[in-house]
């Protein structure tokens, strides 16, 4: 299958390694790869701080280079349900849309039919269900059946998983205090675990996690669920 | 609706910082959500149910104009008066003129989110008035001169030892512990005495009947049947959005509502009155109809949803920001996600331009609203207007510079250069624990993470050739 990858703006500027991650996992699997240069941001961003224009250019730059994959995959729920849902409300009833456009687990589970992808990762993790991807995305439980199948590694649950971590965007910026609020309520979830990782399938929200257990030095930090299902058992 | 809502953020870390509101507000909305989970997840038609209350609120207000003339007439025949009330001031005066035509310097009111959105009380109190809160929250409110931070619940920030010390104060001379149930007999034998005096009450309502001028109010206490059925004279102040075409449509909503609010199967009291009847209830029964900015709503098409709410608070109880600020950094009498779509609406979005932003957008409102509500849509919708009718200039400037970079894939990469050139000196040990700027505040209480040495985009390219 050729898929076309949208690395989103963060995960291309700040956590390449995730980009990485998400091309050597399907590479693995047997799929054709590409990442089509002349992207750069979904304009979610925009749309959620109140720039519609700005956001509407960013749309439409993205349909027409996402144009004509079998799939597109990107590692962030909250980014694909901006182009699934919101797309079509900022373009308008008669814009073309770009059709199959998945997050990692959905395309690996729902539409490839895999949860074993070969992988071993010995810790013990623990795993937060972003917002956008149970609410906006719905993937569901992909990403723990993913998990679950991975060699070594221990699942243990998180305490009030379903609870916003207080990203929100430019809510982190704008409501600092109560974003902190939040986050402080999730790392301490987070801890509770007895987890030395914690992750998601959205980048954004784990730079906020990663950012509170960071500053807390706790000593567990986060990893994007691709960085995860790419690791192998070195011979 | 009047005074204008403080800025959300300077009146959230204040609420942030009160430890004892940060507990009882914990408790009381993870009690409620739960027992509200517990009540949906039995109920195996929720999602038609849930349907069915939206496309009728959506047929009432798309029709609106027909079912308040029926509404109005239905009203009349059964022999109530009807009045139409532009306003808060137009509600209001209208009120205080019932009370003075009987000679009253006294009302009771029953528990209405209605009247305390055109401040009634306090128009009641310029002209000589006093107006008796009997719900136990807003009776506790009123002794405290204090006012509601929850639809439902509107004492949710106070703990019971709070509302003894308070009963102490105020209408309890001697003893009296926090036993629920004794706090709840001081405050019987109080308003007692006071619902046999009235001879006026002062009641809202849950909904409207179109066809027979009926007026429902659901409530759990039973003071509000009291207020509605002991005095000669009843005023129901009713916002135009709380009708529905049929009795049979209340099905849906009696249903949808309990479930939603309380996690109660069936709500323990449902009023249903229809005009005056003769020897039974008030003589004589004024019906308000207040607008207060609601056509204004009413014509915005991606806004107009927020009008279908029949003021469960469902949203409230499992929203992360309203179960940590709670409800008065909202600044208004609709708090929570509803109140944050609902009062930039009602006010107009340039008194109460930072609401619409006091969201996460994690969307757990809409998924627990019993009418599906779109608030996470309705929000963006609100922040745009927000940006066009009080700019930031800075902000707009940013946001600005940041579309130009993102419209073109060589100025993103020139930005990601120029970014690890100016983040240098902020890098120690692979993080950034200060940055200048809006920055600051994401590292106030979180580490930054830096712009990566070689980006996603600059090894593709390197390993393309």
């Amino acid at each position: 299958m050729r898929i076309g990858l949208f690395a989103t703006c963060i995960a291309d500027t700040l956590f390449p390694e995730t980009g990485k991650a998400v091309v050597s996992l399907l590479e693995r699997l047997g799929h054709e790869v590409e990442f089509p240069p002349a992207q750069t941001c979904c304009g979610q961003m925009h749309l959620n701080s109140g720039y519609r224009r700005e956001a509407a250019a960013l749309a439409e730059r993205f349909v027409r280079i996402f144009d004509g994959f079998d799939a597109v995959v990107s590692p962030s729920s909250s980014c694909v349900g901006t182009v699934r849902e919101l797309y079509p409300h900022l373009l308008g009833g008669s814009a073309s849309v770009v059709e199959g456009v998945y997050e990692l687990s959905e395309l690996l589970v729902g539409r490839l039919g895999l949860e074993d992808v070969g992988a071993y990762f010995p810790h013990r993790v623990t795993y937060h269900p972003t917002c956008h991807s149970l609410r906006v995305t719905r993937v569901g439980d992909a990403p723990l059946r993913l998990l679950r199948a991975v060699r070594g590694l221990e699942l243990v649950e998180l305490p009030e998983a379903d609870e916003c971590c207080g990203f929100g965007g430019t809510f982190s910026i704008k409501n600092a205090d109560t974003s902190i609020a939040m986050l402080g309520d999730k790392c301490r979830a987070v801890v509770a675990s007895g987890a030395e990782i914690c992750t998601a399938v959205d980048a954004s929200c784990l730079m906020q996690i990663g950012g509170g257990l960071a500053r807390g030095r706790t000593g567990v930090r986060t990893m994007h669920l691709a960085e995860i299902l790419v690791s192998e058992e070195r011979a | 609706m009047s005074a204008a809502p403080r800025d959300f953020p300077a009146a959230a870390r204040e609420a942030l910082a009160d430890s004892q509101l940060r507990r009882n507000l914990r408790n009381a909305t993870t009690t409620i959500r739960d027992k509200r989970a517990r009540a949906v997840a039995e109920a195996p038609d929720w999602e038609e149910l849930r349907e069915a209350g939206r496309a009728i609120k959506a047929d009432t207000l798309a029709r609106l104009d027909e079912y308040l003339l029926q509404f109005e007439a239905a009203v009349e025949a059964a022999g109530g008066r009807v009045h139409w009330a532009r306003d808060a001031a137009e509600a209001n005066a209208l009120v205080v003129e019932v009370a003075r035509n009987h000679g009253a310097d006294e009302v009771v009111k029953m528990k209405s989110l209605t009247t305390d959105e055109t401040r009634l009380n306090d128009a009641l109190a310029a002209a000589g008035i006093r107006a008796v809160e009997t719900d136990f929250a807003e009776l506790i409110l009123q002794l405290d001169g204090d006012w509601s931070s929850h639809i439902l619940v509107p004492a949710i920030h106070l703990n019971r030892s709070e509302i003894r010390d308070l009963f102490r104060r105020t209408i309890v001379d001697g003893p009296l512990s926090d036993e629920p149930a004794e706090l709840a007999e001081a405050a019987r034998l109080y308003l007692r005495e006071r619902f046999l005096r009235a001879r006026v009450g002062v009641s809202g309502a849950n909904f409207g009947v179109a066809e027979s001028g009926t007026i429902c109010v659901v409530e759990s206490e039973g003071n509000g049947r009291m207020c509605t059925t002991l005095p000669e004279v009843l005023v129901t102040v009713l916002g135009i959005e709380k009708l529905v075409p049929t009795l049979e449509d209340l099905e849906v909503f009696l249903q949808l509502l309990p479930r939603s609010a309380t996690g109660e199967r069936m709500n323990p009291y449902t009023s249903l009155w229809t005009g005056v009847t003769d020897g039974d209830g008030p003589r004589e029964l004024h019906v308000v109809l207040l607008d207060n900015g609601r056509t204004n709503v009413l014509r915005d098409e991606v806004g107009r949803q927020a009008l279908h709410c029949i003021r469960c608070s469902a949203c409230l109880n499992v929203c992360p920001v309203y179960s940590r600020t709670g409800g008065h950094a909202y600044g208004s009498v609709y708090p929570g996600p509803i109140g944050a779509i609902l009062t930039p609406q009602l006010l107009g979005i340039e008194h109460a331009a930072s609401l619409p932003f006091a969201s996460s957008l994690c969307g757990a409102c809409y998924e627990v609203c019993p009418v599906k509500i779109d608030i996470p849509t309705v929000l963006l919708h609100l922040r745009a207007k927000a940006v066009e009718a009080k700019p930031s200039a800075a902000e707009a400037a940013a946001m600005r510079g940041l579309g130009w970079v993102f419209r073109d894939p060589r100025r993103l990469a020139l930005a990601q250069r120029l970014a690890r050139l100016a983040q240098a000196p902020f890098v120690r040990g692979g993080t950034i624990s200060w940055a200048p700027g809006p920055l600051a505040r994401w590292t106030r209480a979180r580490e930054l993470q830096p712009v990566a040495r070689e980006s996603f985009r600059e090894w593709w390219g390197r390993r393309r050739t």
